[in-house]
């Protein structure tokens, strides 16, 4: 899509969410911006939002970001009612103020999910993530001196949609897309990005029934097949892995044999 | 305080001297590894495969990061790869060529040992990473594929998509994680060390700030790993993340650890050029475009405003292959940059602000089709495509240098440890292997020989070298830097209550400006002066009063005084890199001293005066820093003058 080429600054309307911590109740607090350039990023207009607050005496917003090139997978706002906003397939920082025009109002909220307590503002608590990646989101390959990385062949298809699955940010979009708050994108995720790799085998069964345990304990919710996430993933994270999951789940349940005790008495 | 630089570095042929270190060090066994707490501070490639490594040998370990979770490390963001001296190609690669290659590649300021042992273990860390389920790129035969990259004449680098850095941070996260998950490991997000705490002499914590609550926290422990990262948004705009800082290795100068040759910048060559005062960060686009693009510029002045699809051939001035015809476009970065600035200087740059250059893709789409350039470069096409809304497809792209990487930071020994007995430093922070300029793909491997395959074997020696004395929280040493922490911050909120004429940021950008106009791609003696004085000037207005909206005081998450305390410590590191710059008068690598250039504009070495590393003391005044020299011996790979022409 090619966007307007007019340099032209612009007025933005901005409605935000203040909320203190996550145990107090949030309200929008609306604040007009001048001088925005289309050539601007959202996070910095809101860089200048805040530079403008300050000198009015005004607490800043609290935002999250840090690469700004939409790898990192701090930021994290609903703008108009979709995560990371109108552009697909990028995050927050990757939005550009030329996708807006002057006099627009933009709505501006934090990921909205029972997983994600709100931190302060626009800032949520997803923690739950790394808990989940805790309890089996790896290979278990010791850390020091492996044999040569050549001595195991991966076919390139393998290696490929392994990657696909591994592109994967973390931010949390598809939850805050998704209307039932499922973690299912993100989770199937890494278990297709190791399912995919031989690597990855020795703890494929354990892995899917640990992590798919652990997010229903975090309190998301269920996956209905309902698509909203993967059209607001920044990095187009296909669908098709939580098919794989669900795969892999019903195996391992099939398959699983618990570890037995180790160490013998010898 | 009596400093003696000693490197410590193993004697004999160099092939061996990390052998003969692992085969002559101190152990400690299993059951004492238990017993042992280490800080980890950071969670990047450096810091994650550290805390990883060291929670499965057994210590118990506290890992800490300013983000949400460990995963978001700034080393996410590195794109093109990661060397190893494999030899996958036969190509003629082998582990004594990568050595080599640094140490020219460094222009000879770097360690020559430290260097050997980064490129033994560089094989290893690719070993490690496959197994840890790192999906990097693979040819159709099931083997790892391998490309050049960033001027090299061989084809070592490792690569999974453009996304190398995540991969590989991911990789050392969920490693981490599992010793999380085992309970060796402990993570401590939102957590900002703002104080180093010294015991007899020895690290043995830190302070710490919560940045949820804002409350201030002591942790203790037998020694101290810094992973910290780099400091190059000292220059405010930088490819660097945006939280990225020095606090971390500042504060343990400001306690007495040595900060290596601070000057020693990289500027890349590659990025998206600055659009306007707007702007937060710069854009890096990957330097593997350089591999198919070719750099230019009109030959007149009157042709900078023309279309560039307008600019005939023969009115174009490829310069690079002009003034460089054996390595053309694949130039290292610092003689990249440096040829940028030149033609701009000259009044031939492009674009709005004309401080830019074409890299242009138009021959490699004749000579492959636009399906292959799409299929290598098109995650970076698009991103470009997003940021300038130009196709670069049909239009060629408009480039930049701009501040990548610091190869300076805390001065370590061949342990990786700082002056200061107990305090490590590793990664991006320490003043590094890679000398006056690092080549492309070589921090990611640096980052993580230091944390996976350096660190558990020189810690290990350290803590079973002698009996540490037993410390707690409750020691004089925490209660005296939790002092000191909570009056600075006392004073950030009466600064804040004073006010002043600009925010925070406003005066942090004016630094930014300050250190590209004069420490930046090209120094001189009069640009330094001027530095200096500029910065002291921003440090008294900042000493005075700046505009920063505190409604409950500092028990309270608030991003901007975050960015206020970085800020205090930026504005020390200007000037000392100011200093350092000034000293240091010759050229070298990313260091470009105006005085000190061939007829042809090249950098001029000084061996005879300057082939040491210049290691400054804080003496109380950040004026007048004191200055220690390890001197660099090159017993293998002998000071030639660097030429790519
Ligand atoms: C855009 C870009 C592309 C790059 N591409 C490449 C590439 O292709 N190949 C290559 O080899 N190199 C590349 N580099 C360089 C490389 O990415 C970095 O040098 C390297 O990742 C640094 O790793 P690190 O572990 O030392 O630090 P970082 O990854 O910067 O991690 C620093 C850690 O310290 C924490 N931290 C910082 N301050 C504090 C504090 N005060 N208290 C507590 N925690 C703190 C942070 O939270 C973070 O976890 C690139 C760099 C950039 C900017």
């Amino acid at each position: 899509m090619s966007k307007s080429t007019d340099k032209k600054p612009m007025n933005i309307t901005f409605k935000l969410w203040r909320q203190k911590d996550a145990k107090s109740e949030g309200a929008f607090e609306t604040h007009a911006l001048g001088g925005v350039s289309p050539d601007m990023s959202f996070l910095e207009a809101m860089d200048l939002l805040n530079d403008d607050l300050t000198k009015k005496g005004i607490a800043p917003i609290e935002f999250e970001s840090d690469c700004r090139e939409g790898i990192c997978g701090t930021c994290s706002c609903v703008i108009n009612g979709q995560a990371h906003g109108p552009e697909r397939g990028a995050a927050t920082c990757q939005l550009y103020m030329r996708n807006f025009k002057d006099g627009d109002t933009l709505v501006v909220e934090p990921w909205r999910a029972a997983a994600f307590p709100v931190i302060k503002d626009l800032v949520v608590d997803r923690g739950a993530f790394d808990r989940i990646i805790q309890v089996g989101g790896y290979t278990g390959a010791k850390t020091g001196p492996h044999a040569d990385a050549n001595a195991m062949l991966v076919a390139k298809p393998d290696a490929d949609q392994a990657m696909d699955a591994a592109a994967c940010i973390g931010c949390g979009a598809c939850v805050a897309a998704c209307p039932n708050s499922s973690a299912s994108l993100f989770v199937s995720a890494k278990i297709s990005h190791l399912a995919m790799l031989p690597q990855g085998h020795p703890l494929r069964e354990r892995r899917v029934l640990r992590m798919v345990d652990q997010m229903d304990q975090e309190g998301f919710g269920h996956c209905t097949n309902i698509g909203e996430c993967q059209s607001a993933c920044p990095k187009d994270i296909k669908i098709d892995f939580i098919a794989q999951m669900r795969r892999e789940y019903v195996k391992a349940v099939m398959n699983y044999r618990p570890e037995s005790a180790s160490g013998g008495t010898g | 305080m009596d400093i003696k630089l000693d490197a410590k570095s193993p004697q004999g042929p160099i092939e061996n001297r990390w052998a003969k270190f692992k085969g002559e060090m101190k152990l400690v066994s299993p059951a004492n590894k238990r017993k042992h707490t280490v800080i980890v501070v950071g969670t990047g490639l450096a810091g994650g495969a550290a805390a990883a490594s060291l929670g499965e040998q057994g210590y118990q370990v506290k890992s800490f990061c300013i983000s949400d979770s460990p995963r978001r490390a700034h080393s996410i963001a590195a794109q093109g790869g990661i060397n190893a001296a494999k030899g996958y190609m036969n190509d003629g690669d082998s582990v004594y060529r990568l050595f080599y290659e640094t140490v020219k590649g460094g222009d000879y300021r770097s360690r020559e040992s430290n260097v050997h042992r980064l490129a033994e273990v560089s094989r290893d860390i690719i070993d490690q990473s496959v197994a840890a389920g790192v999906p990097f790129a693979r040819e159709y035969s099931g083997e790892l594929a391998n490309r050049s990259f960033g001027g090299t004449q061989v084809s070592r680098t490792f690569y999974a998509r453009g996304q190398t850095g995540q991969q590989l941070l991911i990789g050392a996260y969920q490693a981490m994680m599992r010793q999380v998950d085992e309970g060796t490991v402990k993570m401590h997000t939102f957590r900002e060390m703002l104080d180093l705490v010294i015991v007899d002499g020895k690290a043995r914590g830190i302070i710490v700030r919560n940045l949820l609550t804002g409350e201030i926290e002591r942790h203790v422990a037998d020694a101290v790993v810094l992973a910290t990262g780099g400091y190059g948004r000292v220059f405010f705009l930088s490819t660097n993340a945006f939280n990225s800082n020095c606090t971390a290795a500042w504060r343990a100068h400001k306690r007495g650890a040595l900060f290596g040759n601070p000057c020693f910048t990289q500027i890349h060559p590659t990025c998206i050029p600055v659009s306007g005062d707007h702007q937060s960060k710069l854009t890096l686009m990957s330097e593997s475009l350089r591999n198919d693009g070719r750099v230019w510029v009109p030959k007149k002045k009157e042709d900078c405003g023309k279309h560039p699809n307008e600019i005939k051939d023969e009115d174009r001035d490829y310069y690079l292959e002009r003034r460089y015809p054996t390595f053309g476009n694949l130039v290292p970065r610092d003689v990249a940059s440096r040829a940028a600035k030149v033609v701009c200087d000259e009044g031939r740059g492009v674009g709005e602000s004309k401080r830019a250059v074409y890299l242009d893709f138009r021959d490699a789409i004749k000579r492959v089709g636009e399906n292959v350039i799409r299929e290598k470069y098109g995650n970076l096409f698009d991103m470009y495509h997003e940021i300038t809304n130009e196709n670069p497809y049909q239009v060629p792209m408009r480039i930049y240098p701009a501040v990548h990487y610091t190869m300076g930071g805390l001065w370590v020994d061949y342990s990786l440890m700082s002056n200061i007995p107990g305090l490590f430093v590793l990664g991006e922070a320490n003043f590094s292997d890679h000398g006056a300029n690092r080549l492309g793909a070589s921090a990611l491997m640096q980052g993580l020989a230091d944390g996976y395959f350096v660190i558990p074997y020189t810690l290990t020696n350290y803590l079973g070298s002698g009996k540490l004395e037993k410390v707690d929280v409750g020691h004089d040493a925490f209660a005296k830097a939790e002092g000191d922490t909570n009056k600075r911050l006392e004073s950030i909120v009466a600064r804040a209550k004073v006010g002043g004429a600009r925010t925070v940021l406003e005066i942090y950008r004016d630094l930014g400006t300050t250190m590209w106009e004069y420490v930046g791609m090209e120094r001189t003696d009069a640009g330094l002066k001027t530095a200096i004085t500029k910065i002291q000037a921003l440090r008294k207005e900042f000493a005075a009063g700046f505009k920063l909206v505190l409604p409950n005081g500092v028990k309270e998450r608030n991003q901007l005084l975050e960015v206020a305390l970085r800020v205090e410590d930026f504005l020390e590191l200007g000037e000392l890199m100011a200093i350092d710059a000034l000293d240091r008068r010759e050229s070298c690598g990313g260091h470009f001293r105006a005085e000190s250039q061939t007829e042809d504009g090249e950098a001029k070495r000084d061996d005879e005066n300057f082939a040491h590393v210049s290691a400054w003391q804080y003496t109380g005044d950040p004026s007048k820093p004191a200055l220690h020299k390890e001197k660099l011996v090159f017993e293998y790979v002998h000071p030639t003058t660097r030429s790519y022409k």
